[in-house]
């Protein structure tokens, strides 16, 4: 029997209103792709994004998570595919009121029976893999930029998800904190066979970790390439070439 | 060692083996997944042995790992560490070695860690005493800030734009009419009730158009109206204020040389205290056609006659208090509503506990204020 891919979009329209972001987008990502939606800015890579996760019903089409039709289903099903994702916000979206740990331990407490002793061991080995080792206690509001999304991308992780959606995860890091999430993606989708969707247009880990790809055109509204990145790079349509060497090549 | 009343499918098996080269192997085999209920990392601790200084690890068993795994290696190495074993991870799995080396790769921050466990009730009374006489300068401080601010503004100095001014106003005004309207008549009513029950006794219920008129026009009307703009107008004003504050908007205004007193919280200031007297005039007015209403339907006083009670009992004095009143509370809650919003913290909840602070330092501050004015009115005998 063949296995489902993990995600599996056909013939998606978002709009807001009568305004079409983005139409016709029709894509696949197989487990253990690293696989990076990108596009200039406001070309609708974050409203796809919405789609995905369920925060913004498409006009039409449909989005698929191991053959389930996400929109097409019960909200409770809804509810239990969602439990298969981790979502990094571009920002964290951590929880103001609560401690980096409480932050983390939320989705323990709520979907697993572990112990609190146990819950507590995770939370401090997933703030270590991110590099925030002894951050437990802070708020997010006494934390820098960079460090809200490495708490984030913990949080993410935090229920070993099958999906990683992660927005824009290297934005706003110095270059070494970058590389260092990049390494941990990988080491995820290697060791852990974790599926994760990049959201960005960061060259470096476009053309670093991504296996997968699909390029949103803001003009044309709909997708213009998919497949390797390196290869669109190589041999893809002019707009993404120009785009994945920052214009050098017009 | 397997655990107790395991699912087969689900369960995670551990063993211990001496190797031939002395050292003491740790097997790890079947699920090690966080539903499989992992042990605790201290029940498997092995027995420093007689020459057993060496752990090596065999996972060839091992079917699925996930975080669990890794959390449990984590606590287990350490010990092991601590116990004194010299400990081989070649046997564990690439990924596993990989993600346990990331997780180590930046030191914890101890001196970032914060002392835990709960503070005695001395202890909070305290540092709640330290922050009341700590805020006090504060608003000393914000309060001369607006001072220097009307001084630019009257020399034609203070950078702002009117037309935030003229949104202001609107704002506060005229949006607010109807809960005005609202509040002032049931007030009114309660009033003209109240009044209407006491003078019987004396048969003197025509003394309800002095009681509503003066009581409106004079106090109540300026209080309730304080109250109702320090909820709606005061609470948004700390928000509005608190979100810029979080957003760095404020600090770009800082960084550009222009004063947010002068850009943010003068137009709000000025809008107050220009509408909050007319507001009052307002609800006054609504509050006396409450009790005509009243006295005309439930006790028969005849429409003409309350009008001419009303004229006879109102001076324009009662207007003047009235309409300081209601300038002063204006004020006030235009003070606390911008004070609590330029405090505010860079977080969503930070906004939430200025905008509610800005309605408990307005209501306190009008209730103050109302006392002070009535002192010093009743001595002027106005």
């Amino acid at each position: 029997m063949i296995e489902a891919p993990a995600i599996e979009i056909s013939d998606l329209t978002m709009a807001y209103g009568d305004f079409v972001i983005q139409r016709d987008l029709s894509f696949t990502v197989n487990k253990g792709d690293i696989f990076v939606i990108m596009g200039g800015n406001g070309c609708g890579k974050t409203t796809l994004m919405r789609a995905l996760i369920g925060l913004q019903r498409p006009a039409m089409g449909t989005v698929l998570y191991g053959g389930e039709d996400f929109w097409g289903v019960f909200p409770a099903e809804q509810e239990r595919l969602k439990r298969r994702l981790g979502i990094m916000f571009q920002g964290g979206a951590l929880w103001s009121s609560l401690t980096l740990a409480e932050n983390i331990a939320l989705p323990l407490k709520e979907y697993t029976a572990l112990s609190l002793g146990r819950i507590a061991e995770l939370v401090s080995f997933k703030l270590a893999l991110v590099g925030l080792a002894g951050f437990e206690d802070f708020y997010p509001a006494e934390l820098s930029g960079g460090m809200k999304k490495r708490a984030g991308l913990a949080r993410a992780m935090a229920l070993d998800p099958d999906i990683l959606i992660i927005d824009e995860p290297s934005s706003g890091l110095d270059p070494l904190t970058a590389r260092r999430l990049d390494d941990l993606i990988l080491e995820l989708k290697d060791s852990l066979s974790t599926t994760v969707v990049i959201i960005t247009h960061e060259l470096a880990s476009i053309l670093g970790i991504g296996t997968n790809s699909v390029f949103l055109d803001a003009e044309a509204r709909t997708m213009i390439n998919t497949g390797d990145p390196r290869e669109a790079l190589r041999s893809g349509d002019p707009k993404v070439r120009r785009f994945l060497t920052r214009g050098a090549e017009a | 060692m397997t655990p107790a009343g395991a699912d087969k499918q689900k369960e995670w098996r551990f063993k211990t083996r001496r190797s031939e080269d002395g050292a003491l192997e740790l097997l790890f085999s079947g699920r090690w997944r966080l539903d499989a209920g992992l042990p605790d990392p201290a029940q498997l601790l092995p027995e420093p042995g007689a020459g057993m200084r060496r752990l090596s690890f065999v996972t060839t068993g091992l079917v699925a790992w996930d975080s669990g795994f890794l959390v449990f290696l984590r606590v287990f190495l350490r010990r092991c560490r601590e116990h004194g074993f010299e400990v081989d991870e070649k046997g564990l799995p690439a990924g596993v070695r990989h993600l346990l080396s990331m997780a180590a790769a930046v030191p914890e921050q101890k001196a970032a860690r914060r002392q835990s466990g709960r503070r005695g009730l001395v202890f909070e009374l305290g540092a709640a005493t330290l922050a009341f006489f700590r805020g006090a300068p504060a608003m000393l401080h914000f309060l001369g800030e607006i001072i220097l601010s009307l001084g630019r503004l009257f020399r034609g100095r203070a950078r702002f734009r009117l037309s935030d001014l003229w949104w202001e106003i609107e704002e506060v005004g005229p949006r607010a009419l109807a809960i005005v309207s609202v509040i002032s008549f049931l007030v009114g009513l309660i009033l003209a009730y109240l009044g209407a029950d006491q003078l019987r006794l004396v048969g003197a219920q025509i003394f309800i158009a002095d009681l509503v008129a003066i009581g409106m026009v004079r106090e109540v009307g300026a209080l309730m109206t304080g109250i109702i703009i320090a909820g709606r107008t005061g609470a948004a004003f700390a928000a509005q204020l608190g979100t810029m504050q979080v957003n760095e908007e404020i600090d770009a205004f800082r960084t550009l040389g222009i004063s947010p007193v002068d850009f943010l919280v003068l137009p709000r200031m000025l809008a107050l205290m220009l509408m909050v007297p007319i507001l009052t005039l307002y609800a006054g007015f609504v509050g006396m056609l409450a009790g005509l209403l009243v006295s005309a339907t439930i006790f028969d006083i005849g429409v003409f006659e309350y009008y001419t009670e009303t004229l006879r009992a109102l001076e324009l004095k009662h207007f003047l208090v009235g309409l300081s009143k209601g300038s002063v509370y204006g004020a006030m809650v235009a003070y606390a509503g911008c004070l609590r919003g330029m405090q505010c913290g860079r977080s969503a909840e930070s906004v939430g506990e200025a905008a509610t602070s800005a309605v408990v330092t307005a209501i306190l501050l009008i209730t103050i204020s109302a006392s002070i004015m009535t002192i010093i009115y009743y001595r002027l005998g106005i």
